[in-house]
């Protein structure tokens, strides 16, 4: 849009007015600063940012960004968004929406805006249970997960978002936990980087109805050793002493321990989020603890042409090879005849 | 080509081309009215086609008609009955019976009457006896044999050659109205630029048939002379591609891209896969993945800065109501297209209806106000889908605009508007100033909002669904809702200020003022026309926009001893009225059958009227 040059701005800047009206202690606070923080990075003007949202409580978020900013309807934020992008592709649009959002009510709209690769930013909070309305299951709640709709368990198999993202033919995943902001900033730039949709998936705690459902994995206890930070080109390694990593057995993932029956540095898997083929991406992405540490970082990033750039160029084929250039021109194309 | 010295003149003629969805009768259909609307008839035409792409050969359910009804004299509908009926098989005649004139021609494919195709349509032995035509002016031609042998020199596949049976009807009913057929043959020539056998082939069956009719002398050459209409360009447009060319004029005209979501949808896919086809004017269409997403995404675009348009039928609007509602809560201008057809549900998805008015007004949950506009004619959905992007976009609000399958697919002469002629549209684009932007800041005057679009430094702000206050803060005050509620109101009751008058056609005072609106309007003016060249005391008032209501509605009601209101529903308009109206009492008059109005029906029904006093 503008060719000017870009203010520096703080994380200060993209405070809106508005009192932040999320429950203390929630992990949404956390999203917030991380994604004000990494906005300041990316050499985009203020007023080139639209954050749109669905329902839910993740999607009050555009309320406390001092950007352009779009609260929807339950689901639709991805169809509001492709509108937004399609039609305006100088804008860096982001979709914040939640597990329910996404991908219950919005499950198609969901799949289809990753199928088709507009260049949105979507960032999934998942705390795996509907919150604004008090404690519901949502479709990434564990199988036998007691809330008000199941109280004596849910009988229903949850999806995993990095799968799902996957077979829409996703080309970018990435994971990270609301409280990391140190890993969240760094990974909501390189989502906003991307040309395409990109799907960030924040491991979010709902302090109320789901209080310390991903603290198995993500309490600094036991973090290091439950969690693995993919790194573009390095090995896959993860553990507090960083004595474990992962190698592939078979046609499987295994976690190995560095120095035992042999195994070094060498040996192990060396994360390739590029590779167009999602094999092994896909394995990263469905690792879930104990038996396998759980992914963050950016899983699968591979680059592909974007929607709106294909239909722009289009228009502009079309354009030039057309005899009609206005109105008046259309009006009185084809058949048309005289009376006198 | 020689012409017999014997001619009819007649004012007016209805054709119906009848045979199975694979017959090709859209197709000759549509060259007979191109080859008319160039002589100089006004004319309408209208399709009726099956909703299965090809239902059982032979089979009542598979038959697909196009009628066109031309004249010398201003033509408003498709014609109540058949004076020709061109009937490939006998289903065509099953099908078409009932809407055929007495004593009319008919010309069949004699060669298709086979045991089997009579049978399948419900036939025993002879359709034309049993259906007591023997005294219609029949004209039965082999028209299988005589294509198969005048085309046997080239050497064709045998459903080739069949595949050019329609165009030997057409020959013979070009023959019978003394049309030219070089309109016919250069679209041949353009349609199979590559493939000569075929334009060869049907060139041969086209002139075999126009020289059939004038061989048999059993057809009496009918003229009807050249309408006497308004100097000017022309062209045919259907209600379809009449509204997608609305948008792109009021695209051009605001200055705003013109973005379109939607999701096909009989009968309104055509508005759709005509945007789509215009890149050349650098419309953006994205087909999304539901209705839902259809409008969302235009929503998406509206917010964006763009004219957004979504298109759909009754079921499709169902799926959008809880955007619309978003849509009344951010005021973003945005047109929603509801092309009308037969429900609830899946209904007739290929016929027309217009029940779809209470969904329109009131289809949404709270106080949801939008503007509702309704065009009346194939050619003026143009004019209408224009309108309404006019009013949403300089009144920032959710305009419904409603056609309906039948002026949707039907067809007639339009004469082409010129754009520097058409009205200026400004929408209220907000601008930078020293004075701080807050969304729902409103113009005095329309009580609309202000656009701030993104990409504009120094007015990002935040809308949505939640109730807020005049700066754009979420607010639950139970006194900032209500006014808010009734300010939403009062922006679409201002739009009055901005339309024009009803009109009356007729006396301005009288025993009878038959009111209607939408898709109505043709069988309806020419009723009113009939009836006054007749003596009659009958007025008839068409409403175009139906919320708001023009500001001089009462001053038309009363002035008339008794209204009359005739709709395709049980009496949503009339009930509408009632609402608005009290002091008036309304009679009616309905139908739903999936049909339009005929206008001897409604002639009938206004001189019992008028009789029974």
């Amino acid at each position: 849009m503008s060719e000017t040059v870009v203010t520096q701005y703080t994380a200060k800047d993209f405070k809106s007015d508005q009192e932040i009206r999320w429950c203390p202690g929630c992990g949404d606070h956390a999203i917030l600063s991380s994604v004000q923080k990494a906005l300041t990075d990316l050499g985009i003007s203020r007023e080139n940012f639209a954050f749109i949202s669905g329902i839910g409580c993740s999607s009050r978020f555009p309320y406390y960004m001092n950007t352009y900013g779009f609260h929807g309807i339950h689901g639709r934020a991805s169809a509001i968004a492709s509108g937004v992008k399609i039609s305006n592709p100088e804008l860096s649009v982001w979709q914040i929406t939640g597990d329910g959002d996404a991908l219950a009510i919005g499950g198609n709209h969901f799949i289809h805006v990753i199928r088709r690769n507009v260049d949105i930013n979507i960032i999934l909070f998942n705390n795996e249970i509907y919150g604004l309305t008090k404690g519901q299951y949502s479709p990434t709640s564990s199988k036998g997960l007691v809330t008000k709709t199941s109280p004596f368990g849910t009988v229903e198999e949850p999806f995993s978002v990095g799968e799902l993202v996957i077979g829409a033919k996703g080309k970018f995943f990435a994971r990270t936990i609301d409280a990391n902001i140190a890993l969240s900033t760094q990974i909501y730039g390189q989502g906003a980087r991307h040309k395409g949709t990109s799907v960030i998936e924040v491991l979010q705690n709902c302090v109320i109805f789901n209080d310390g459902i991903h603290n198995v994995v993500t309490d600094k206890e036991v973090r290091d050793d439950r969690t693995v930070i993919l790194k573009q080109d390095e090995p896959m390694i993860f553990g507090k002493n960083r004595d474990k990593g992962l190698i592939l057995e078979g046609l499987k993932l295994k976690v190995v321990r560095l120095g035992e029956k042999g195994i070094t540095e060498k040996d192990l898997l060396i994360h390739d989020a590029t590779e167009q083929n999602s094999g092994i991406q896909y394995m990263l992405a469905n690792m879930k603890y104990p038996e396998y540490p759980v992914a963050l970082g950016v899983i699968r990033s591979v680059t592909a042409q974007t929607y709106e750039q294909d239909l722009t160029d289009q228009i502009s084929e079309v354009k030039k090879a057309s005899k009609i250039k206005n109105m008046d021109d259309l009006l009185n194309s084809g058949s048309v005849w005289e009376v006198e | 080509m020689s012409k017999s010295s014997q001619v009819i003149e007649k004012e007016e003629v209805v054709i119906r081309f009848s045979g199975d969805s694979g017959d090709g009768m859209q197709l000759t259909g549509t060259l007979f009215s191109d080859t008319a609307a160039l002589y100089g008839n006004d004319l309408v035409t209208f399709p009726d086609y099956p909703a299965e792409i090809r239902a059982p050969q032979g089979t009542v359910g598979g038959v697909s008609g196009f009628t066109v009804h031309m004249g010398h004299s201003e033509i408003n509908t498709p014609g109540d009955y058949a004076d020709v009926l061109v009937a490939m098989n006998p289903a065509a005649i099953k099908a078409n019976v009932r809407w055929i004139k007495p004593g009319c021609t008919i010309i069949y494919d004699k060669d298709n009457f086979t045991d089997k195709n009579i049978e399948k349509a419900g036939y025993i032995s002879d359709p034309i006896k049993e259906e007591m035509l023997e005294d219609y002016n029949i004209i039965a031609v082999n028209i299988t044999a005589i294509v198969k042998e005048a085309l046997k020199d080239l050497g064709m596949e045998p459903k080739a050659v069949q595949r050019t049976k329609n165009m030997f009807a057409l020959g013979m009913v070009y023959w019978l109205f003394n049309r030219d057929l070089q309109y016919t043959e250069d679209y041949f020539d353009k349609k199979f630029k590559n493939k000569p056998d075929i334009i060869e082939a049907n060139k041969i069956a086209l002139r075999a048939g126009y020289y059939y009719g004038e061989t048999i002398e059993a057809l009496t050459p009918v003229r009807i002379s050249p309408a006497p209409i308004a100097k000017g360009k022309y062209r045919n447009i259907n209600g379809n591609t009449a509204t997608a060319w609305g948008f792109i004029a009021a695209s051009e005209k605001s200055g705003l891209n013109l973005f379109i979501g939607s999701y096909p949808i009989t009968p309104a896919t055509g508005i759709l896969e005509e945007l789509a086809a215009r890149k050349d004017l650098g419309v953006k269409s994205f087909q999304a993945e539901d209705e839902i997403a259809g409008i969302c995404s235009a929503l998406g675009a509206s917010f964006a800065g763009n004219l957004a348009i979504t298109t759909t039928s009754g079921p499709g609007l169902a799926l959008k109501s809880e955007a619309i509602g978003l849509a009344v809560m951010a005021e973003l201008p945005i047109v929603i297209v509801n092309v009308q057809r037969g429900g609830p549900s899946t209904g007739l998805p290929t016929k027309t209806e217009q029940a779809d008015l209470m969904q329109a007004l009131y289809g949404r949950n709270g106080e949801s106000p939008v503007v509702i506009i309704a065009a009346s004619t194939p050619s003026d959905c143009f004019h209408f889908a224009y309108e309404a992007a006019r009013i949403a976009l300089e009144h920032m609000t959710p305009v419904i605009l409603l056609t309906d399958g039948f002026i949707a697919n039907g067809s007639e002469p339009w004469r082409i508007p010129q754009m520097k002629d058409l009205p200026s549209i400004k929408p209220p684009i907000a601008i930078k100033t020293d004075e701080p932007y807050f969304p729902y800041m409103r113009d005095p005057e329309k009580l609309s909002r202000f656009w701030a679009i993104p990409g504009t430094p120094g007015l990002e702000h935040r809308i949505g669904g939640l109730e807020k206050t005049m700066k754009g803060t979420v607010s639950y005050v139970p006194e900032n809702h209500e006014e808010m509620v009734r300010v939403r109101a009062q922006k679409v009751e201002r739009v009055v200020g901005k339309i024009p008058d009803l009109e009356v056609y007729g006396e301005g005072s009288g025993d009878l003022l038959m009111v209607g609106w939408g898709g109505t309007y043709g069988h309806l003016i020419t009723t009113v026309r009939e009836m006054q060249t007749e003596g009659y005391k009958v007025s008839l008032a068409h409403f175009n926009y139906i919320k708001p209501f023009p500001k001089n509605v009462r001053e038309v009601f009363k002035k008339f001893k008794r209204i009359v209101v005739f709709e395709l529903n049980l009496g949503q308009f009339a009930d509408y009225l009632r609402i608005n109206f009290q002091e008036f009492s309304y009679e009616q008059y309905n139908k739903v059958q999936g049909v339009p109005f005929t206008v001897t029906e409604i002639k009938d029904y206004c001189i019992k009227l008028l009789e029974e006093k």
